[in-house]
């Protein structure tokens, strides 16, 4: 018996409904037919009323559920991708935002985003927004790598008083699996992960890249490199502590991450590093994007567009050469 | 279905009407007043940012607020000042919020007409067109969700709003679920410069009902009793359970789109039509030909508004304005997850 990813967010989703009548769920195909990746499978036949159908219309739906919000409720949003957030973009940023800065008065909704690319989904159902929302103050940014992060983030993120945008890496929803669920720890937001110990350079990752960059120091070991993997979890807050804590043992920093490489989230970590941890620094710290296209249809452009574990393995062999 | 309301008979009217009329009068004369007053601390160079009124829309905009009930729900638009009053808004809000001062409703945060207070049913909207629609129909929804019945969300748009998406999917959404929605649409001919023959092609916006599968009305804005009529039976629709209603109001705007607009681009014809007529004289005609009132208690009652005005802005104006000193720069309500390391 294990449990991938992709159930774990459907097992939080339950656990939400059952533990508070003030959570439903809305979104387009999320009640009976099960959501278009089968996040919600049962929960509307468990939980009658409260998972219920959207029309296709992203900006009502993020408008509805600050409304609810405002009533007391604690609404989750599934986007079927978050390619198509972009079309909620204004209830989200101004909306929802901004809604406790201007009133005092919370607005606790999740978004759930099916986020980052699988071969041969193309520009408009791959893209990792994480970045795009992240530069929106009031806004509180989940990117789980593991099938613990995605359970114990997803119900913090129904429990935390703002507006979160739970980045859900779709190429993680049936590739990584555990045992068993883990005990709750409740309070992981805003607070990075070793996920791997190591001495010669940092890696700073999140979400989907996290695996990546494990396979990259697991190959690296080989010839006696010892990686530091931090996964973020969350890029908003940022743990920047974390993050220099691993570079004050490392003296390298290798940032990588799915978005697209202008002012995103590791342009944020190099920023900070430089201005926080400048002295603690070997080499220039390097970043290591998808690349600055729109996201190709092709699955061999594909994986050529975005971060590899080969193109990690060659990135730190030149960091260590410098 | 499309729904006009006939013209009712003068000597139909009620005793109660009566009162609900002088008393939706003297919002709207408040509303004039306060307005007038926020312009000219405008002009003096009182006012950081836009002044932004809703001259000649007193009447579309009372009926509103009067045939809501405490416990609803309104999100007003920018021309608003008569229906947020009539609905419980204290006179100060405004006055405060323009001047800054640090008890304004959004604490400096936000200003003009971006105030309200959702907790009381308020909601507070956003500058961009429509969006507040979906926010009133999610807010039943959830009421729907928790079993409460019996109260309906009223919001407003003009001509030019409904030519946004939010629009479209606001109101479809809200007719999907049936929510007891009032849209009131105020044709006031302009959206900033932008005339009617720009912004939509239909024969009347009222005919945009019959798209959404809901309850339509037409209504002369200009015209108080025919507004808290038309107005009162849309929301008595929603509150039984007919769903949403959408209510198409024809007046002027007899202003520009701000203080800092001339409106110069207005075809001066339009003011000669009936729909260019000042509500608030019309009103007091009305008053007069029914012998509800005399003209002298009308100067009163403008003396009585003025005076209103008056110590309520010297009351604001004595207030400690917002400081940076006071704000904390925190957006979130969640203090843990604060990311200050920038």
């Amino acid at each position: 018996m294990s449990i991938t990813y992709l159930e774990a967010i459907r097992e939080a989703q339950a656990k939400a409904l059952r533990d508070d009548p003030r959570v439903y769920i809305y979104g387009q195909d999320v009640a009976d037919f099960g959501g278009a990746f089968k996040a919600t499978k049962d929960l509307a036949k468990e939980f009658p009323g409260r998972v219920l159908d959207s029309p296709i219309s992203e900006d009502a739906m993020v408008g509805s559920v600050v409304g609810a919000a405002i009533e007391g409720m604690r609404p989750i949003v599934e986007m079927q991708f978050s390619d198509f957030s972009s079309n909620a973009f204004n209830q989200i940023i101004n909306q929802a935002a901004a809604f406790h800065w201007r009133t005092n008065i919370p607005c606790p909704i999740t978004i759930r985003m099916p986020s980052g690319g699988n071969p041969g989904s193309g520009p408009f159902h791959s893209q990792a927004l994480e970045s795009v929302y992240a530069h929106f103050p009031g806004l509180i940014v989940m990117t789980p790598a593991t099938v613990e992060d995605a359970y114990d983030l997803l119900l913090e993120a129904i429990a935390i008083d703002d507006p979160v945008i739970f980045c859900e890496h779709k190429f993680l929803y049936n590739r990584v699996k555990v045992e068993k669920l883990p005990e709750r720890n409740g309070q992981s937001a805003g607070k990075a992960r070793i996920a791997r110990p190591g001495r010669d350079l940092t890696i700073v990752t999140y979400s989907a890249t996290v695996h990546d960059a494990l396979l990259a120091a697991q190959e690296l070991a080989r010839s006696g490199i010892q990686i530091e993997v931090v996964d973020l979890r969350t890029v908003k807050p940022l743990d920047t502590a974390t993050v220099l804590t691993s570079i004050a043992n490392t003296g390298r920093l290798l940032c990588v991450g799915e978005s697209w490489p202008w002012g995103g989230v590791n342009a944020e970590v190099i920023a900070r590093v430089a201005s926080k941890g400048f002295h603690l620094l070997d080499s220039p710290p390097q970043r290591l994007n998808s690349r600055d296209v729109p996201i190709p249809y092709h699955p061999d452009l594909w994986r050529a567009s975005r971060p590899s574990v080969a193109m990690i393995i060659e990135r730190v062999r030149k960091i260590l050469q410098w | 279905m499309l729904n006009t309301l006939k013209e009712p008979q003068r000597d139909a009217l009620q005793s109660g009407f009566q009162e609900q009329y002088v008393k939706a009068f003297k919002w709207m004369l408040l509303a004039r007043t306060v307005e007038e007053k926020i312009a000219n601390l405008w002009r003096a160079g009182k006012i950081a940012g836009g002044v932004y009124i809703g001259k000649g829309q007193e009447a579309v905009s009372v009926a509103i607020g009067t045939m809501l009930r405490r416990g609803d729900i309104f999100a007003p638009l920018i021309r608003d000042q008569a229906g947020r009053l009539a609905f419980g808004e204290p006179l100060l809000d405004i006055l405060r919020t323009y001047l800054g001062s640090k008890t304004a409703p959004a604490r400096g945060r936000d200003g003009n007409v971006h105030r309200g207070h959702p907790r009381e049913g308020t909601y507070p909207m956003i500058s961009h067109l429509g969006a507040m629609i979906s926010v009133v129909a999610g807010g039943l929804l959830a009421r729907q969700m928790k079993g409460i019945t019996g109260t309906v969300g009223a919001t407003s748009i003009g001509d030019g709003g409904t030519s946004t998406g939010a629009f479209h999917e606001g109101l479809n959404f809200a007719a999907v679920e049936k929510l007891p929605l009032v849209l009131v649409v105020t044709n006031n001919q302009y959206a900033y410069s932008t005339p009617n023959s720009k912004q939509f092609a239909c024969h009347d916006l009222v005919d945009k009902a019959v798209g959404y599968g809901i309850e339509g009305y037409n209504m002369d804005g200009t015209d108080l009793r025919q507004c808290l009529e038309v107005v009162g039976h849309a929301v008595e629709r929603a509150r039984s359970g007919g769903g949403p209603q959408l209510v198409v109001a024809t007046c002027l705007r007899l202003t520009g789109h701000a203080e800092h607009d001339d409106a110069s681009y207005m075809d001066e014809e339009l003011f000669k039509q009936p729909l260019g007529r000042d509500c608030i004289n019309l009103t007091e005609s009305f008053l007069l030909e029914q012998n509800w009132v005399v003209e002298s208690a009308l100067t009163t009652w403008r003396q009585e508004a003025k005076a209103e005005v008056e110590a309520a802005t010297q009351q604001v104006q004595r207030e400690p304005v917002c400081s940076p000193a006071d704000e904390d720069w925190m957006p979130l309500a969640t203090r843990r997850l604060a990311d200050f390391d920038f």
